[in-house]
Parts: structure tokens; C-alpha cells; sequence
């Protein structure tokens, strides 16, 4: 079912060119929460890019997905000094809290856990960030309390 | 805020701005920068806000959030001028008790500031050892302004080389007084600046281009992240004299999409410079024509590449592509286009205001300046810090960062990024600069030091950097992407203890093939991690592959984890954590681990606060 009023909304803030394709699927992600099929039909005929550049495009970068993400997402930075302070040990963690794997979001749509290079906050290492809040000099016993908040209210 | 029409309305408006400000009413700067962010620095100043509010005091006290004001292992930083007091480690609850003795009473808070390893208070900025040795001009404004703020920057002097330039040089004096500085590229590859602007300005053609590269992508960097959200102007203004310089009339700022308060001051920044008629049409009444677009990255480290970034502005994939030509020939939609990084940026406005053989007196002699450093890892001051090129490893490490964290012993400094190398102990003197780190097989690269010590395993560290880069690699050419793949087996197996003695030579021969055919630099300096670690810790190579040991009990395969029966306690929170249910045991007693179940995770010795958890390798 496509959201016609939405995907209008979006396109009337871009010139028809190819020039815009990234920005366009940038707000519908942002929009959406993820790159519907049938919108990037729509895309690809208004802005006359073949849409298998849409779908390369789509595939490429990091930010887009095409399955939907969680109402709340949750990155981890695996840069360097978060990698040598026990990054991978703290996606570990809200992995299984959240029994999901990274790059995918949890069934009831809640969250969605990804991996990020660097998220440029190196001295509060190591760090993970929930929407656009940052948690700095995490450990792993500090991830339940951290989680709850953002927790549906009929979960635990 | 008026709309400048001249330069002697913009002066105007500062000098009636500077005489309606009072130097010596007391502020309040709460670091709002990338390490006092995650660190509650939000909720510090609206703890001010409040309690100032309040006690009547708003009115008297201007409080401000300023950008990064440096050491971050102290965050949140709170700095009070005219003082200059900082205070350090400031929670919400510190904020009532600041308000009384310091703001209204003027007493100083002995806990709250820097102490020394003697014991002595350092409560004034210039007084801390890790400002000593530093030599802030990017990082300048960054303590004295309200990035959000287009007053805060002309009271600090901002927009001062708009009217250094326009009427009074011409586009090639300016050129040449940036080739005169000496500035190179401060992304990495350390090109001459004023170089690649005269290139560009001497291709013919009207419609030329301007980007700011803030793709910030190394790992362990975050300088230019810092500047874009503490002095989004400084970046504008430097933009603005590049593009008088080369005939630009557009530019764009590339920003990584992680970097969303990045994006949000820059947007602000470019609002209030077009409503104020810094940018627009016929600017200040020169007839040049200028304005600044941001373009929002999706993602991709290999974007960082000019090539690439150019592609993927263009609404394709970021490929890079061959190069000559050069973008300053052949760049965005075909037109002659200037990149330049955000450091590379925010230095111009200075070079202009106080010329050429000033900058160039600071510094070696072949990198000119200063060098913004993000100093992170097992150092005790982490943050970021702003030295003249050519100070040494050791300086940065033992007298701005304080040494190693828990007096452990320096290992190694890692800088450049996925791209650069790990220098060892025996370069510790080492004048760092563009070429002396790439004599010693790394890069400066966009200024990431992340300093490691006996905790850090060096495969692993080559391991992480190849993993990255494997999943980085946009797959266009095949030495980039089968090299880093292959490469990233072979690390992975050693780590595992399956590595054979033969697979050194196989990575360095894998290596040279990468350094050579690779088509962009992503691939050409992909090799660095594995070459330099190669070189100077060959023997934690052989400790994995001939002892099947760890050194540093880093790699997971290779390790054991016990439970000591004497220390545990039986609190059972290993128990709680531990995803393969490898321990058993009764409350209150000593717990057993499972060797045959244990996955090796680390998670019981991260929960145990007793020390119980023993790990060897």
C-alpha cells in the first residue's frame, strides 16, 4: 500500500534530477523508517533514474534499509578505541538482552541494533547511542538499566 | 541582526557589539563537545539555567554551551570566565553549590579542578598540563563562543578576512598567500592547499565548485566533527575566501550522516551567514556571488575519497574512480571543483588575518601549522588537542595525555586510521609530521591517535582494521576487494591459532599487490595496519601461530577463563550474563566454569567485581 500523501510531500522539496536520488531516499528512510519497494518504483520513475541505480544506490549505503526499523535504534560504535575497550563484548550484550542480531530489528518492531564505524565520541569510549541520545563509558552491566526506558510498556 | 550590504556595516555591527559586551561579566561555558555530550553536558547546563533562574541571577550571568573544550577524560568540563575557571567531571547535583561559591561568592572549588600528580590545584586552564605545549587556532573559538551564535563569532573576531580580502586582493594574491602558508591537506593525504586552489582557478570555465569534505570516516577521529559543531563558521568563512579564490560560486559540505548535531549547527550557520548577507548574492558589496549547500552522506567510509564522494553527490554509488583527472580539473557534474577537509577549511580565515609568514613560522619545515590530534585509548587525558607540527609522540603521550592509563607501559600509537599504522616505543621522539610518520610506515591521515598499551594484541588490532576495511571496500577494483577479504581470513585464522608460519609472507606479498594496483587510496593504503604491526611486533605474530597464545589475552579462541574457588563469592552475576550457561554452581558458593561449553565470550570476568574471574592464555 503505498503513502502517496507522503511520498508527495518528499518529492515536492526535490528538482526531478538524478542529482537528488540520495537526499530523496534519505527522507523517505527518515520518513518511512525503511525503503518500501513499491515507493522506489515511484522514485525512480519521477527522478528518471533506472531503478536498478536505485536499487544499487539502496544497497550501497549504510543508512538505507529495506526492511523496516525499529521504533528506536540503537547503535554501537565499534570504532577503534571503543573495538580496544570492549565494543564487540557490549553489541554481544544487547544482543541477547534484546534477542537480536545486528542489522536487524526485534519482532515486535521496537528496536533495530546495528554496528556503526565511529560515532566520533572516542575519549568516552566505549560507546553506543539510542536514537539520537549518546551513552558514554559503557559496560556491560549498565546495558538493562539503559534498555528500559525505551522498553514497550507491556514488555518486561 | 542586519543585513551587511558592506564591509563598514559589518564592522560597525562589531564595534557596537564589543562595546555593548562587558569582558568582565561572569559566563558560565558548558562543553557541549563530543565528549561532554555523551556525558550529561546537557543536563549540566539546564541545571544551570535553573538554578541561575531561580536565584535571579539569569539576567547577570550569561550562560552559554560552548563547543569542545578538550580534555574529555575530565567531561563534563564547565569553564567560568572571566576567570577562566575550569571546573571538571561537573554533575547536575555540583551545579547549586558552583552557583554559590564561585558565581556569587567567588570562592573556587578545590574538587572540582584539576589536580596534579603532587597534589597542587591547577584551577585555571592555563595552568594544566595538557593545555601547556598546545597551540589552539581551529580549536581557538571553541571555549569562548556559542556555536549557534553568529554574534559570538564577530565578537571573537570572526569574518574578519572577508574584508582583508574583497577590494584588497585579488583572487591570486589570495592564492598565493595560501601556497605562501604552506597549509596542506589536513584529510590525510597532506596536498599543498594553495597548489590544488591555483590548479583549479587556472582551468577554464565559469561555473567552478567548492566541497567541504566533513566525511569524518577514520575510526578514532573526531576533530573535524568537533569544529563543524563548535565553530560552524570558522568553516564558512575559510569556504567563502576559497571560493573568491578559485571563481566558485556554489559550495557544498559534505557532512556523514552519524554526525546529525554536525548537520544541525551547519544548517544554522548557513541560515544566519544568508540572512546576515554573508553569503548570497554580492557579498558585502564586492560582486561576488556565494552561498553553501550541505549535502548529507548516506554511509560509506570510501566516500571520504574525493572520487567517490563526487560520485555519490552526483546520486550514484560511491565508486572512486581514476585519477588524473583531478577533481580541481574534472569534479562535480564535470566542472573544476576544490576539496578541501574541515580542518583544512577553518585554518584559511587565520592565514588570511594574520598572512602567511606567521603561519608558516609555526611548525617543521615541510608541514606548516598546527595539527588538531584526537588523543584517545590507554592515555589518561583523552581528548582532543591542537599542537604545532612537529611535536613529538612522547610530548603528546606523557605531558598532554598524562601518560598511560593505570601506569601501564606504552605499546604503541596507531594513527591515521584504517589507513595509517601502529609506530612502536622506539619512536616515541619521533617529530610528528606528514613525513616523518610515513617514514615510519604510517600516515597522519585526519589526525586519529589512539595510544595502546600491554592490554592491546596487535593482530587483533591488524585484524579489526582489515575486517573494517574488508567491509568498507566498495568492490570496484579487485586488489581492494579480494586483498582485504584475503587478508582478513588469513588474520582471522591467526587469531583463532590456526595460522601457519608461512602466512606472513603470504600477507606481505598480498600487501605490496594491494599498495600497488589498488585504485584509490582506501586500497592503496590498506596494507598499513598489517605492514607496520608486521614489522615492529612480529613476534605476537609468531606467539599466535607457533605458541597458539595471546600475549595481550585479547583473541577470544585463544583463551582460557577459570573461576578462582577462593575469591568467588557466589554472587552468581557471571552466572546471570554467561550465553552459553557454562556455569554452575550454588549461590554463595564458588561457581565452576564448563571449559567444554564456555564460548569464551569474557562476559563473566566483565560482570565479576571480585576479580574471581581468571583469564590466561
Amino acid at each position: 500500500m503505498i503513502n502517496q500523501e507522503k511520498l508527495d510531500t518528499i518529492l515536492t522539496r526535490y528538482e526531478a534530477s538524478s542529482a537528488n536520488l540520495i537526499p530523496v531516499l534519505q527522507d523517505i528512510q527518515d520518513e518511512f523508517n525503511y525503503l518500501p519497494k513499491d515507493e522506489l518504483k515511484l522514485v525512480a520513475g519521477k527522478l528518471q533514474v533506472p531503478l536498478t541505480q536505485v536499487y544499487s544506490v539502496a544497497t550501497f549505503f549504510k543508512m538505507f534499509s529495506l526492511e523496516p526499523k525499529g521504533r528506536h535504534q540503537i547503535r554501537v560504535c565499534l570504532g577503534t578505541a571503543c573495538h580496544l575497550r570492549g565494543g564487540q563484548r557490549l553489541v554481544e550484550t544487547v544482543s541477547r538482552r534484546l534477542g537480536v542480531e545486528t542489522g536487524h530489528a526485534t519482532q515486535d518492531l521496537q528496536f533495530s541494533l546495528e554496528t556503526v564505524g565511529c560515532l566520533g565520541s572516542c575519549a568516552q569510549a566505549p560507546l553506543m547511542m539510542i536514537d539520537d541520545k549518546y551513552f558514554g563509558r559503557m559496560a556491560v552491566d549498565k546495558v538493562p538499566k539503559i534498555l528500559k526506558p525505551y522498553k514497550n510498556q507491556d514488555q518486561d | 541582526m542586519p543585513k551587511f550590504e558592506t564591509i563598514s556595516q559589518l564592522e560597525e555591527y562589531r564595534r557596537r557589539l564589543l562595546a555593548q559586551r562587558d569582558a568582565q561579566a561572569p559566563q558560565v561555558l558548558v562543553c557541549g563537545g563530543p565528549g561532554c555530550l555523551p556525558m550529561g553536558s546537557e543536563e549540566v547546563a539546564a541545571a544551570f539555567q535553573q538554578e541561575l533562574k531561580q536565584r535571579g541571577l539569569a539576567a547577570k550571568v550569561i550562560l552559554k554551551e560552548s563547543g569542545c573544550q578538550g580534555l574529555c577524560a575530565r567531561a563534563v568540563k564547565v569553564m567560568l570566565r572571566p576567570r577562566e575557571i575550569t571546573y571538571q567531571q561537573v554533575t547536575p547535583e555540583d551545579v547549586p553549590e558552583i552557583v554559590e561559591e564561585t558565581l556569587v561568592k567567588g570562592k573556587i572549588l578545590e574538587r572540582l579542578c584539576y589536580q596534579a600528580d603532587d597534589g597542587a590545584v591547577k584551577a585555571k586552564k592555563s595552568e594544566i598540563p595538557f593545555y601547556q605545549g598546545q597551540h589552539p587556532l581551529v580549536l581557538g573559538k571553541m571555549d569562548l563562543i556559542d556555536p549557534t551564535s553568529l554574534d559570538d563569532y564577530l565578537a571573537a573576531g570572526g569574518y574578519r578576512a572577508i574584508p582583508h580580502i574583497f577590494g584588497k586582493m585579488s583572487p591570486e594574491a589570495v592564492i598565493d598567500v595560501v601556497e605562501r602558508s604552506g597549509l596542506r591537506g589536513r584529510g590525510g593525504g597532506g596536498f599543498p592547499t594553495g597548489r590544488k586552489w591555483r590548479l583549479c582557478r587556472q582551468v577554464p570555465g565559469d561555473v567552478k565548485y567548492l566541497i567541504c569534505n566533513g566525511d569524518e570516516g577514520d575510526p578514532g577521529a573526531f576533530m573535524d566533527r568537533a569544529v563543524m559543531e563548535g565553530d560552524p563558521h570558522a568553516v564558512l568563512e575559510g569556504m567563502i575566501i576559497g571560493g573568491y579564490a578559485i571563481g566558485a560560486n556554489q559550495g557544498f559540505i559534505y557532512v556523514r550522516h552519524e554526525y546529525p548535531l554536525a548537520v544541525k549547527r551547519l544548517s544554522l550557520a548557513i541560515d544566519q551567514a544568508r540572512a546576515s548577507g554573508l553569503l548570497g548574492a554580492d557579498l558585502l558589496g564586492s560582486g561576488f556571488n556565494f552561498d553553501v549547500k550541505i549535502s548529507k552522506g548516506a554511509g560509506a567510509f570510501v566516500c571520504g575519497e574525493e572520487t567517490a564522494l563526487i560520485a555519490s553527490m552526483e546520486g550514484n554509488i560511491g565508486e572512486p574512480r581514476n585519477r588524473p583527472p583531478f577533481p580541481a580539473q574534472h569534479g562535480l557534474w564535470g566542472k573544476p571543483t576544490v576539496i578541501n577537509n574541515v580542518e583544512s577549511w577553518a585554518n584559511v580565515p587565520e592565514i588570511i588575518n594574520q598572512g602567511p609568514e606567521w603561519y608558516a613560522a609555526i611548525g617543521t619545515d615541510k608541514s606548516k601549522g598546527t595539527k588538531v590530534f584526537s588523543l584517545v585509548g590507554a592515555v589518561n587525558n583523552t581528548g582532543l588537542v591542537e599542537v604545532p607540527m612537529g611535536t613529538t609522540l612522547r610530548q603528546m603521550v606523557y605531558e598532554l595525555g598524562g601518560g598511560i592509563r593505570g601506569g601501564g607501559d606504552f605499546k604503541a600509537v596507531q594513527t591515521g586510521g584504517p589507513s595509517g599504522g601502529c609506530i612502536p616505543k622506539q619512536y616515541l621522539d619521533l617529530p610528528v609530521d606528514y613525513d616523518s610518520l610515513q617514514s615510519v610506515g604510517s600516515i597522519m591521515g585526519s589526525g586519529g591517535m589512539i595510544v595502546m598499551d600491554e592490554h592491546s594484541c596487535m593482530v587483533d588490532v591488524a585484524r579489526y582494521f582489515m575486517s573494517f576495511l574488508n567491509d568498507e571496500s566498495c568492490g570496484k577494483c579487485t586488489p581492494c576487494r579480494e586483498g582485504t577479504k584475503h587478508l582478513l581470513e588469513i588474520l582471522t585464522a591467526i587469531t583463532k591459532g590456526e595460522g601457519q608460519e608461512e602466512h606472513l609472507a603470504l600477507m606481505e606479498e598480498l600487501c605490496v599487490t594491494m599498495k600497488d594496483a589498488s585504485l584509490c587510496g582506501l586500497g592503496q593504503s590498506a596494507a598499513n595496519p598489517v605492514l607496520s604491526t608486521l614489522k615492529y611486533f612480529r613476534e605476537e605474530y609468531e606467539a599466535h601461530i607457533l605458541q597458539k597464545k595471546c600475549p595481550a589475552l585479547v583473541c577470544r579462541p585463544l583463551l582460557k577463563y577459570t573461576i578462582d574457588p577462593e575469591t568467588c563469592t557466589g554472587c552468581l552475576a557471571c552466572v546471570r550474563e554467561c550465553p552459553a550457561d557454562a556455569i554452575r554452581g550454588e549461590a554463595g558458593e564458588p561457581q565452576e566454569l564448563d571449559q567444554a561449553l564456555c564460548v569464551k565470550c569474557g562476559m563473566c570476568h566483565a560482570m565479576c567485581k571480585f576479580d574471581a574471574v581468571k583469564v590466561e592464555s
